[in-house]
């Protein structure tokens, strides 16, 4: 076995660290499985919480935003399915949030005791988020049937704006959840965020609802051009290159931003936690 | 001499411990008025105070070294481990280390409650940084070291919290990194599950070479597994050398010699009898508060009489972890004692029962009293001593303090006969 020499020293940003979440991935993949695993353990109906949750909230939006407010829907396809495709990355989003933010504090016990790269726990409880994802998408495939409803041929590129939906979740993710490491305030402001995002973020509705001048400043909520390219992609929706390019920026800078303030805290998280 | 595999240079770690309140986590609120009172000049938020958990820690550690770290409780030893096995940063300083450090730091750090046995051997495993393949060749091995084969795939939550203990040190103890970093883990379990982890470590350093750091109060442990010690002194290497040098060391400076070994009371003349001073002394008459377990302890009392009294007595109460384990009267054995005392001075001295299992005892009362009317003059908690296994290693003694029972039973085996078989 090669000898490597490990340095510890105040402020010395390891070289490796790149290297050692790579090294620690399959401890990535445990606590992912662990988390999935422990889910829904000790309750009743179980995995089929995944289910319920979505179907009930798309079935409320539906009638809410096209029944009660009678809003319109510019595409093809029908109200119900225009309201699960923004559903789809909208729970992810939110799921992967809570989940992400709470990871550290709630693995504290692993924060104080043993060394890895702190990234890997906030990481891994997205991973939770994507399975979850991923059984909503099945409902999604069983709606398109029911409905008759073939999706365009541009749905070969969901896949990019599942990546972008993950890649803006990890990103803002990381910076809260080491904001809440430190300031405990973040696990009341998270639940805000997600609930209110929930109405301001064009689910139940087509975010060509917004008058022409807001839309910009509108597109400032990532989810906004996520969403628009998950219409696009399975409904063919129009695309919108405006919300999708904002929405672009916003998740490259989340990430950034959430990267260098995750690693510069990430030493004095068994300190604080 | 090969180099050292782990150098340690001016360590120093800071901790600000700040005086309000007492809530480590601030709330947002709470830093946006910090920054408002910092623009103003003037801080509100009570006083903080730089607190050095370590300060100038330097030494080196050679391959195969066995070191065993002592030091009272907040003299920076977890501080210590921690910072080596990369949990916290220092503050100051630097460490080098060749090779791979797993530390253990707690018993089945990340268990999961709901998770079966099986499932939380590779979780634990891949936490302590084990890959899947290593875990996969030794779970053979851990299962039968965990001695839970039955309840593999059971929860973990409905195991017994000795099962749990087992499982957890079983796959810590086929961890093989070149340094091994342990912090008092092996003080939980039953003593036969604790010889057995400690026979376990002794294999890892001795057999296989390892480096291992370790760190318990339990010193005969130390003695035991370790070769080199390290005495930790407020944050600040007091001593290194061998194990039992150390050990040695720590006895005779670290602990200190107290000068509460003596203990005054104020006067008070209105009474008629009343008790000035007591001491807690070893053989040689000398002040003390912490004693081998086969060491004899004396308690020294003073008292004065200022009025002829009969029928008086004078009392002490022993306690170990808040239950008295008996009573003591100077009369018992010297009933002349009862008729009459003459005012003035006297001095006792009594031996306190011998010997007495380790652990933390309590003279919780020393008192003057009249037979059949009661105690009128009641000192309570008058001392609190140490009772320590020093002189020998516990582990193989009937009276070891990790084993059940309250009494160290100072038997002798006597052998009346032996017939060899034909």
């Amino acid at each position: 076995m090669q000898t490597e020499e490990i340095v510890i020293r105040p402020g010395l940003s390891e070289k490796n660290y790149w290297k050692d979440l790579w090294r620690y991935r399959e401890l990535f993949y445990i606590l992912s499985w662990r988390d999935i695993k422990v889910r829904y353990k000790q309750t009743v109906v179980g995995a089929a919480w995944s289910i319920i949750r979505p179907v009930i909230t798309a079935v409320i939006f539906t009638i809410l935003f096209s029944k009660v407010a009678k809003l319109d829907n510019p595409g093809v396809a029908p109200y119900a399915l225009m309201v699960f495709a923004g559903l789809l990355p909208w729970q992810f989003f939110a799921n992967a949030l809570s989940e992400s933010s709470n990871s550290l504090v709630g693995n504290s016990n692993l924060i104080t005791k043993v060394y890895f790269p702190r990234m890997i726990v906030p990481a891994s409880s997205v991973i939770t988020s994507l399975v979850d994802f991923a059984i909503s998408f099945g409902i999604f495939l069983v709606m398109l049937v029911w409905f008759q409803f073939l999706p365009p041929i541009q749905v070969l590129a969901l896949p990019l704006f599942i990546l972008l939906a993950f890649l803006c979740a990890v990103g803002i993710g990381l910076y809260l959840t080491a904001l809440n490491v430190k300031y405990r305030d973040f696990k009341y402001i998270i639940p805000f965020i997600v609930q209110f995002g929930l109405y301001i973020t064009p689910i139940g509705f087509s975010s060509s609802v917004i008058p022409e001048k807001w839309r910009i400043i509108y597109a400032f909520n990532p989810m906004v051009g996520i969403i628009d390219g998950f219409r696009w992609c399975l409904l063919g929706d129009p695309f919108n290159p405006v919300s999708l390019g904002i929405s672009i920026a916003i998740t490259v800078m989340a990430l950034l931003i959430g990267i260098r303030y995750f690693r510069k805290v990430e030493k004095t998280f068994a300190d604080n936690i | 001499m090969s180099s050292p595999i782990i150098e340690i240079n001016n360590l120093s770690k800071k901790f600000v411990l700040s005086h309000e309140g007492g809530s480590r986590n601030k709330t947002f609120r709470e830093v946006l008025t910090d920054k408002a009172a910092f623009w103003n000049r003037k801080r509100s938020s009570g006083a903080s105070e730089d607190f050095w958990a370590l300060k100038d820690v330097s030494f080196t550690v050679n391959p195969g070294d066995r070191v065993g770290i002592i030091g009272r409780n907040g003299a920076g030893k977890s501080t210590l481990l921690k910072i080596l096995s990369r949990i916290t940063e220092p503050s100051m300083g630097e460490i080098c280390i060749k090779g791979r450090v797993a530390s253990l730091l707690e018993v089945g750090t990340g268990f999961h409650p709901e998770l079966t046995g099986r499932e939380n051997i590779f979780l634990n495993g891949a936490i302590l940084g084990m890959s899947r393949m290593e875990i996969k060749s030794k779970f053979d091995e851990i299962v039968a070291f965990a001695e839970t084969e039955r309840f593999l795939d059971t929860p973990v939550k409905r195991y017994s919290s000795g099962m749990y203990v087992r499982l957890a040190f079983a796959v810590a103890a086929h961890l093989d990194p070149e340094i091994l970093v342990v912090d008092e883990v092996l003080a939980v379990g039953d003593a036969q599950f604790q010889k057995k982890c400690l026979g376990k470590m002794q294999d890892v350093s001795q057999s296989e070479g390892r480096t291992v750091l370790f760190v318990s109060h339990q010193l005969g442990m130390v003695k035991t597994l370790c070769d080199k010690g390290i005495v930790l002194q407020k944050g600040q290497v007091a001593f290194s050398g061998t194990s039992s040098a150390s050990i040695d060391y720590y006895i005779n400076n670290s602990l200190e010699k107290n000068n509460e070994t003596e203990c005054f009371f104020a006067e008070d003349t209105s009474l008629n009898a009343q008790i000035i001073s007591c001491k807690l002394t070893n053989t040689a008459n000398e002040g003390q508060l912490r004693f081998d377990v086969f060491e004899q302890i004396y308690l020294q009392v003073t008292y004065v009489v200022r009025k002829p009294l009969s029928g008086m007595n004078i009392c002490y109460a022993l306690d170990k972890n808040a239950e008295t384990i008996g009573y003591s009267f100077d009369t018992d054995f010297n009933e002349s004692l009862l008729s009459q005392r003459d005012p003035g001075v006297y001095t006792f001295r009594v031996k306190l029962p011998h010997p007495l299992k380790a652990g933390q005892y309590q003279i919780s009362t020393l008192s003057l009293g009249i037979v059949n009317l009661g105690a009128f003059n009641v000192e309570q908690n008058v001392f609190s001593f140490e009772v320590v296994e020093e002189s020998f290693d516990p582990t193989y003694k009937s009276f070891s303090s990790n084993r059940d029972g309250m009494m160290v039973f100072n038997n002798e085996w006597e052998q009346l006969s032996y017939n060899a078989y034909e």
